[in-house]
């Protein structure tokens, strides 16, 4: 009898998952983006695209650090000829550096709307738009309703879609498979060489949906990501309870 | 098929727009004086005044003579041809083609036109009525040569409409002043006794043309139809161009909507069938009461996709004020490209730069937030930071350069850099610490100095030597000193982005 209990309940999850917003990878084997252990904190243990990833900033430098680590994975979802849309109100990215994370700079269309109502309208927009690559929007609040309709537009288009919200007032749920937050790291430089080394970010996911939250301290070098060392996924639920 | 002209001819343009303003000088004799040498001449008489026989060129003085209580209107130089000019628009919904026929009348090229009026009188009964319901006397007339038109509107007694091939039977009759011909040879002409065209006809050409010159030549065979001649339309032809024009006059969103589908869709199935799309389009309304509105949208891209134009116009309809009513919707390409067709793509996979699909979001973005809101950047060849990037102009331009990637720049770049304090030990050397907003950053690891000289031809100003630096929390910054250590400006240090 357990057994069998066991086996609806595995039935039903597979069922629950679609809904959600994770959709089975149509053909083909998955898309890895090299992130080696973070990858397997989600579900079917593969980076979700065609959904919406929530990114917490509070200070320029853990802007900056979610900016680097969000260009890493839409070069990663480029690949060589796809189209990237920025949407935010004032545009601090700086376009040649894109270059360092592996997106062509030419190939990012940068938007900048006049409020904050904009940028969600031009996010959805966006997002509706089957083919693009990735939409990566600076948008600091935004209500379950609102983040409600970007992951429907999503779910149509099979667009991931990066929210970016940088010193957000609210912190309440809203629809989106993971919340992450990136903090910088000390760079290291082998043989105590002198000088500032490549980009370390101390990556967490606060919440993934239907996966283990967890932290982990990834180097960004050479082209890909390299994950440094993991933490227990168990440390990090005292620290979700404490930024929730 | 033949061509067929209308002429209209303002009897008194000046007068009655005196009138449809003043309604008070209707029964009243006026006129228009305009001061010329210290005289004050009439310009124009009302019709009241021309029945006492005060005309045009009279000095004031004189006319007063003839009626003491004569009212006095100050004439603005050039009125008439504002007039002119504003009543030839009005016309464009009778035809494309309107002309000015200075000093009082219209040109129309009314070719294929009069039969969405019912034939060519009750297209003529329009005009007259409507322009006697705005308070404008008119007379027309309507020929297969210009000529003829304006010869009829101004001197036909029987008739306007002259039909196709009757010039010369309608013009016999008329005097040689209907020809259009300078004030001398009309003088001349009936020294010589010549009142009517009929001798004109069967005269010697060589003794005319020796006689009275080459106009009164080309007068002739302009009106009998041997030489061509040319309007002047106000507004230019273009080569795209859809109209509608409506039974009722229309007012309701709706009703806009249908007809914008109905132009969209003629338009686009021409330049589709010439391999064309356009860049941008023109949709216009046309009132009863004689304004025009009008909204404008442009594309990334050549486009004749119906839904996706429309999806474009719709959003600006709500700018369109129907007022009273819509009568005649036109809708113009001004700017028309090739569109060749695509290669279909075999499986719908991630876009490119020349997908429609991404030219049509860009479309309906900036349609709502400008094209301003909207860019897109490729290098440029400048180691200055600011200077390094240039707008690119549509979505096709190519860098010609590549990006430079040898040193490492930030990923969020201030646009202005901000002025941090900082504690350098050594001239040269990278700073200690600097304070940034009232935070304290010890800075652990650096780089530098890179230095990025100003270029003189284009700024001048102060070099900058830029530190890559980390302080011990891992934030990474890029801050410069602008000049020399020890300047007597003394040296000022700023914060211009920070790193991944």
């Amino acid at each position: 009898m357990p057994v069998t209990k066991h086996d609806i309940i595995q039935q039903l999850q597979r069922e629950i998952l679609p809904l959600e917003g994770y959709k089975p990878i149509a053909q083909g084997k998955p898309l890895s983006l090299g992130l080696g252990a973070i990858e397997a904190a989600f579900p079917n243990q593969c980076f979700p695209t065609g959904s919406m990833h929530e990114f917490l900033a509070m200070c320029p430098e853990e802007a900056a650090a979610t900016a680097g680590f969000t260009a890493a994975i839409a070069g990663k979802l480029m690949e060589k000829i796809g189209v990237c849309l920025w949407i935010g109100r004032k545009m601090e990215v700086f376009p040649r550096s894109l270059a360092e994370f592996g997106v062509g700079p030419e190939r990012v269309i940068f938007i900048t709307p006049n409020t904050e109502l904009q940028v969600a309208w031009a996010m959805e927009e966006a997002l509706k738009c089957e083919g693009l690559a990735a939409v990566v929007g600076h948008i600091r609040d935004i209500d379950l309703t609102a983040s409600r309709r970007l992951q429907l537009a999503v779910e149509q288009s099979r667009v991931t879609g990066f929210m970016l919200r940088y010193q957000p007032r609210q912190t309440g749920p809203i629809a989106a498979v993971a919340r992450w937050r990136i903090a910088p790291l000390p760079s290291r430089l082998e043989d105590g060489l002198p000088g500032v080394g490549f980009p370390r970010w101390q990556v967490e996911l606060q919440k993934v949906r239907n996966g283990r939250p967890g932290k982990w301290s990834l180097e960004w070098s050479a082209g890909k990501f390299h994950v440094l060392l993991q933490q227990a996924p168990t440390a990090t639920q005292e620290q979700k309870r404490k930024v929730v | 098929m033949g061509r067929r002209y209308v002429s209209i001819w303002f009897q008194h343009l000046i007068t009655d727009w005196c009138v449809i303003r003043r309604p008070a000088l209707r029964q009243v004799p006026f006129v228009m004086v305009t001061p010329i040498r210290g005289r004050r001449v009439v310009t124009a008489a009302s019709p009241p005044a021309q029945a006492e026989g005060i005309t045009d060129g009279m000095t004031l003085a004189d006319a007063r003579a003839l009626i003491p209580s004569l009212e006095v209107v100050d004439d603005k130089p050039g009125l008439a041809d504002r007039l002119l000019k504003a009543l030839a628009e009005w016309f464009v919904r009778y035809t494309p083609l309107a002309a000015i026929d200075a000093p009082d009348g219209l040109l129309l090229d009314a070719t294929g036109c009069a039969h969405l009026w019912n034939g060519d009188a009750a297209y003529l009964a329009d005009i007259e009525k409507r322009m006697a319901v705005a308070g404008y006397a008119v007379r027309t007339a309507m020929a297969d040569t210009i000529g003829v038109a304006w010869a009829v509107a101004r001197f036909g007694n029987e008739g306007s409409v002259i039909l196709s091939g009757e010039q010369i039977k309608t013009l016999v009759s008329l005097p040689p002043t209907a020809l259009r011909l300078e004030a001398d040879v009309q003088e001349r002409l009936r020294k010589l006794g010549i009142y009517r065209i009929e001798p004109l006809l069967s005269m010697p050409r060589a003794a005319l043309r020796r006689r009275f010159g080459q106009l009164l030549l080309d007068r002739l065979d302009q009106a009998t139809g041997h030489k061509e001649e040319f309007l002047e339309p106000v507004q230019p032809v273009l080569e795209w161009e859809e109209r509608l024009s409506c039974l009722e006059p229309i007012s309701t969103r709706t009703g806009i909507e249908i007809g914008l589908t109905r132009i969209l869709e003629t338009l686009c199935q021409k330049l589709q069938h010439a391999g064309k799309g356009l860049r941008k389009a023109e949709f216009q309304i046309y009132r009863i009461d004689g304004k025009v509105e009008s909204v404008e949208v442009g594309t990334n891209r050549p486009s004749h996709h119906v839904a996706h134009l429309f999806k474009l116009l719709e959003e600006k309809i709500v700018l369109l004020e129907p007022g009273p009513g819509i009568e005649l919707f036109v809708l113009q390409a001004p700017f028309v490209e090739e569109s060749l067709p695509q290669q279909e793509i075999l499986w719908e996979g991630t876009c490119h730069l020349e997908d429609t699909r991404l030219s049509e979001l860009l479309d309906r973005l900036m349609g709502k937030l400008g094209s301003e809101s909207i860019q897109r950047y490729l290098p440029a060849e400048h180691y200055w930071p600011e200077r390094s990037l240039k707008k690119a102009m549509n979505l096709n331009e190519c860098s010609e350069g590549e990006w430079m990637t040898g040193r490492t720049r930030p990923i969020h770049l201030l646009r202005t850099p901000e002025r941090i304090e900082v504690s350098a030990p050594i001239p040269d050397y990278p700073p200690m610490l600097f304070r940034y907003k009232g935070k304290l950053h010890r800075v652990k690891k650096a780089d530098g100095p890179e230095r990025i000289e100003p270029e003189w031809w284009l700024e001048k100003g102060r070099h900058r030597d830029y530190y890559t630096v980390e302080d011990e929390e891992g934030g990474r910054y890029w801050i410069f000193r602008a000049g020399h250590y020890g300047d007597d400006q003394g040296s000022r240090w700023f914060l211009h982005g920070w790193f991944a």
